[in-house]
């Protein structure tokens, strides 16, 4: 776009049964970048996330991607800006009526018409592509739970999305999987050029993927910018999430 | 706690006004769920195959169970008529009672409360448990319509498997009750199967299956809806279970007494 942002939220507010999560939350997101938003469990980081794909409708807010609301739009006008997207779920959500390999050429198989072959072709490429072999023909409830998030990065990035959502990433696996999974993210922008959001309270995976950091506090973005910034933030809520400590202005009250 | 009569009289009410209130919330919800089904369900192409599964799972799986109701529902039909129609010499009566029961009532509602319990119980928890776990997000993050993806081919195959299990089910309970009465109480043969057939119609058959299409599409719906919006957790799944079995043979008896009349 003109303004050089692909994705911009403006004054997004969303409450469950009375219980307000995103209080008037603007965000932009440019074109190419890898943007992590952290925050407190409960946050409601996932909340934004399954926003900017349609999943959820804001109470008010406007939901730019290129330009165009897409909060009033209908089911069926979102399905086509989903393709647009891949998403990688906290558990992977994989269908665990389906094997590994129909999880991951779902999109294809729904919406190309593809051979069977090149399915089959397309499928070992991908599962390789995040360093798993073999597993096709598997139901998802044999894998580990860090082959599952392989598989769901697979399933995710199947259809060459320009924009990538990745929430907990590194949550729920042991600390060398989650590394190799950020690993996975860094390749992915490198070669697709896709613009990803990551949401996640890992700092670590967060200060190694990032472009771009914003936290969420109390339904807003209160401080987005590098890496660098957030380090040297003199906020001090940011301060004491990025720092970890127990006591100070987060856990006040 | 402060019990005094005013209190508990308004608690007792606003109890009433609150389980109203959520019935109604759910009957629309079940209403709206419906009239999405029904709206797509010639909307995909790819569908053939999940319908296939689904009859395979609500309808092969089941016979066994639907069989052995309907077989001993028609025995015990025969036995416990005999008691009294041997009293006044009305024996060759019991075919008739035999036939129309199991056509118009017992066939249909014995094999859809049986498929309520076999196939609600599996979709309920099944879909619950997609969604408690992302899986239905995910399906819509592929760009793929939930309802039609999963509801629709569920729908679709209760509606068409329930009525051929009811026809199972009512041919066994006449075979059964036909043994029972012919072989083992001594009823003449000739006037059992006279009597049967000169009593019960071809308009008695359809109006059974007529109603086993309304069960099924019944069982289906509430099913679906129970667990496509199941949530917390593994707790919210089990309670799901239970609601779509109680809630689907409710619904099942309460149509039945409104089906009855209509079409009598």
């Amino acid at each position: 776009m003109e303004n050089g942002y692909l994705i911009q939220i403006e004054g997004l507010t969303k409450s469950f049964r009375d219980t307000p999560v995103l209080t008037g939350l603007n965000l932009d997101i440019h074109r190419g970048e890898t943007l992590v938003i952290i925050g407190q469990s409960g946050e409601g980081k996932s909340v934004l996330l399954k926003h900017i794909i349609g999943l959820l409708k804001p109470d008010s807010g406007r939901i730019l991607i290129d330009g165009r609301d897409i909060v009033p739009m209908s089911e069926r006008d979102l399905n086509d800006v989903r393709k647009r997207f891949g998403f990688l779920f906290q558990g992977a959500a994989l269908f665990d009526s389906l094997t590994v390999g129909e999880n991951v050429s779902f999109g294809l198989t729904e919406h190309t018409r593809f051979h069977p072959d090149e399915i089959r072709e397309k499928i070992k490429e991908l599962l390789s592509w995040v360093g798993l072999g073999g597993v096709e023909d598997m139901k998802p409830a044999e894998l580990s739970g860090g082959m599952r998030k392989r598989v769901g990065l697979a399933r995710a990035i199947a259809m060459d999305p320009e924009i990538i959502l990745y929430d907990e990433p590194t949550t729920g696996i042991d600390p060398i999987m989650g590394d190799a999974i950020n690993d996975l993210i860094l390749k992915l922008s490198a070669q697709l050029h896709s613009t990803s959001i990551a949401v996640t309270h890992d700092m670590a995976s967060a200060f190694k993927i990032a472009d771009r950091i914003a936290m969420l506090y109390d339904g807003k973005i209160i401080e987005v910018g590098t890496p660098e910034n957030i380090r040297t933030s003199q906020n001090e809520f940011v301060q004491q999430f990025i720092t970890g400590r127990a006591k100070g202005p987060i856990t006040k009250n | 706690m402060n019990s005094t009569p005013e209190l508990s009289l308004r608690n007792f009410l606003s109890d009433i006004g609150r389980s109203t209130i959520d019935g109604l919330y759910q009957l629309g919800g079940i209403t709206i769920l419906f009239l999405q089904t029904t709206s797509r369900l010639f909307s995909r192409l790819s569908w053939r195959v999940l319908f296939v599964k689904q009859c395979y799972q609500c309808g092969v799986l089941s016979l066994p169970v639907v069989l052995l109701t309907g077989a001993f529902t028609g025995m015990v039909l025969a036995v416990q008529s005999y008691y009294q129609f041997h009293q006044i010499t009305m024996d060759t009566a019991i075919g008739i009672l035999v036939g129309l029961s199991m056509t118009r009532e017992l066939g249909p509602v014995l094999t859809a409360v049986m498929v309520a319990g076999r196939v609600g119980a599996a979709m309920a928890a099944e879909l619950g448990t997609m969604r408690v776990t992302e899986q239905i997000d995910a399906l819509r993050t592929l760009a793929t319509d939930p309802v039609s993806y999963l509801i629709v081919p569920r729908f679709l195959a209760c509606m068409v498997v329930v009525p051929i299990l009811t026809t199972f089910a009512i041919f066994v309970g006449i075979l059964g009750g036909y043994v029972v009465g012919v072989k083992m109480l001594h009823i003449n043969h000739t006037f059992f199967i006279q009597n049967m057939v000169d009593y019960t119609k071809v308009s008695d058959l359809m109006s059974g299956l007529t109603k086993s299409v309304v069960f099924g599409v019944l069982v289906a719906i509430i099913s679906c809806y129970k667990g496509f919006f199941a949530e917390n957790g593994a707790e919210g799944v089990g309670i799901a279970t239970t609601e779509a079995v109680v809630y689907s043979c409710i619904s099942i008896l309460v149509s039945d007494f409104f089906l009855s009349i209509v079409l009598f």
